[in-house]
């Protein structure tokens, strides 16, 4: 069975969705992410759309899921690369993606998730700044 | 007039429901649709066929160009034989859902397009046929 694959980059994990998603591999990806976080501990989850042509009402919910759960599990969750196209499409379909960060770039999201601490807490390391 | 070019895709499993979304795309491109014009038309498509593959037991979608002349657009016809929806203004709600869903396939997608009808009966099925002009 075809799965997209999770990537594991420290204790970051990083999605890069290329195809166009039937809704069981949607699903798979759900299960794979939260399994990931668990067994490796990651605490951040970076996700790559910038392939994506559309997301519907479908793939909207699984994002959604997939950052509720990763928060859940400790991990936060961005999503990054959203063509212009799609988020307007995304809105008007009434789906602003409420609890799921985003961000323009990769880069962009690498860097929120670093200055979230996720790249670098170790399990010890709970006096973090909190500015 | 010419003979109207046509197309239907069938709709049975979620793999068809990605087929469907990339014959929409095909036809749209071809029609030199706006990106932003493709991607709502795709979206709906997308919301309707998903629709008729979770409640009307599958069905399909049949594609055709609609107008001539100074006004083009696509034409897409979704049915199904499925058990019907018993109260269509409830089912255009956003947030209305019978499934797992979001309850935004048949408000949202109503949205993404210029025309949208509805035709159902309960027990024999249901064709939504909406129109993206250009």
């Amino acid at each position: 069975m075809d799965r997209i694959p999770v990537l594991r980059m420290g204790s970051l994990l990083l999605i890069t969705i290329q195809v166009d998603m039937h809704d069981k591999l949607a699903l798979q990806l759900q299960d794979d992410v939260t399994s990931r976080i668990a067994d490796w501990g990651s605490t951040g989850v970076l996700i790559d759309i910038s392939s994506l042509e559309i997301v519907d009402s479908f793939i909207g919910r699984m994002l959604a899921n997939i950052a509720a759960m990763s928060r859940v599990l400790g991990a936060e969750t961005i999503v990054v690369g959203m063509q212009p196209a799609v988020a307007i499409t995304l809105v008007e379909l009434g789906m602003s993606l409420p609890g799921v960060r985003t961000a323009l770039s990769v880069e962009a999201g690498m860097e929120l998730l670093y200055g979230a601490g996720a790249g670098f807490r170790t399990g010890s390391e709970d006096e973090r700044d909190e500015a | 007039m010419s003979e109207t070019k046509r197309e239907t895709v069938p709709l049975r499993n979620s793999n068809d429901v990605v087929l469907a979304r990339q014959r929409v795309r095909q036809w749209a491109t071809e029609l030199r649709f706006t990106l932003v014009d493709q991607t709502k038309l795709v979206t709906a498509a997308s919301e309707l066929a998903r629709n008729a593959v979770d409640h009307g037991r599958g069905g399909s979608m049949t594609i055709e160009q609609a107008g001539a002349g100074m006004r083009v657009g696509l034409r897409l016809i979704f049915e199904d034989q499925g058990p019907g929806i018993p109260d269509v203004e409830m089912a255009l709600k956003d947030g209305f859902t019978t499934g797992s869903g979001m309850g935004l396939g048949l408000g949202g997608s109503k949205r993404l397009v210029n025309d949208f009808s509805i035709e159902t009966e309960p027990g024999k099925g249901t064709r939504i046929t909406v129109v993206r002009w250009k």
